[in-house]
């Protein structure tokens, strides 16, 4: 099971209302490799993948949630004080028509969430390759909203999250690894 | 809906997301280095500081966790604001 702990894993501060800088960050919400695609796919491929590396799938996937939370609460206070003109200028007039200012899983262009984004192959090495690559493309992303962002609070907040999807492909990187030697073991012995 | 905190709230705030990143950071590394000595006693450290900046926090801000991994006040303050991303 799952415990909520009622705070952030890194303080999230925004210096204004910006709500053309939520347009482009709820790409990290409900976009492709965005932290909802990464939390789910982690913890659903680590009931089939070896002993090994069930520990790492949870922690990551366990994080990502974390992250979620901070992406959320960034959108939210990018718009939390925005009028519908300001949406409507950020180009958000149609997700304000549907959603008011609640968020919902959808990226950047508007697309919903989809359980396509995610794989689950059932191969450990074929898995741990796709969450290697999941993790490059969302650092790639982390850098293309920090390049469009003129927000120093906001982009403090983007390179802790940059440098985390770092992290976690390190990660993956060793349990291939711990993998590969494991297979090794049982061909010779 | 956004109240303001003593600067103390934030402080302390901060102190237990460090420590927390720490033991993150730690998890991840042990879970693909899981023979490293020091890096278990250094864990082991930041546990127990992590669990006293709780403790000290929960006493003037009410709980962090519920379902029981935090004792309650009186009356119950599990929906006090802020939530995290109000804060």
């Amino acid at each position: 099971m799952w415990y909520y702990e009622k705070k952030l894993q890194y303080p999230v501060k925004v210096s204004s209302c910006n709500p053309r800088l939520a347009k482009y960050l709820i790409e990290q919400y409900g976009g492709a490799d965005g932290e909802l695609a990464a939390a789910l796919r982690y913890l659903n491929q680590r009931y089939t993948i070896p002993d090994k590396v069930i520990g790492l799938l949870t922690d990551i996937g366990t994080e990502e949630f974390a992250h979620l939370e901070m992406i959320a609460t960034m959108v939210y206070k990018l718009t939390k004080d925005a009028t519908p003109e300001m949406m409507k200028e950020a180009g958000l007039a149609p997700h304000y028509a549907n959603h008011d200012k609640a968020l919902f899983y959808h990226n950047a262009a508007g697309v919903p969430w989809t359980a396509t984004y995610i794989q689950a192959k059932g191969d450990p090495i074929a898995d741990l390759y796709e969450d290697i690559a999941a993790e490059e493309k969302a650092r790639a992303t982390y850098q293309w909203i920090i390049n469009l962002s003129d927000d120093p609070d906001l982009n403090d907040g983007l390179k802790y999250l940059r440098e985390r999807e770092v992290v976690h492909s390190q990660r993956f990187r060793e349990a291939v690894e711990i993998l590969k030697e494991e297979r090794d073991k049982q061909i010779y012995f | 809906m956004n109240k303001t905190m003593p600067p103390e709230f934030y402080q302390l705030l901060e102190e237990i997301q460090a420590v927390d990143f720490v033991l993150v950071e730690l998890t991840l590394y042990l879970d693909t280095h899981p023979d490293d000595y020091e890096a278990i006693q250094q864990f082991n450290h930041y546990a127990k500081q992590s669990k006293t900046l709780k403790k000290q926090y929960e006493k003037s801000y009410g709980p962090l966790k519920q379902y029981g991994a935090s004792y309650s006040t009186y009356p119950w303050s599990w929906d006090d604001t802020p939530w995290p991303w109000q804060v």
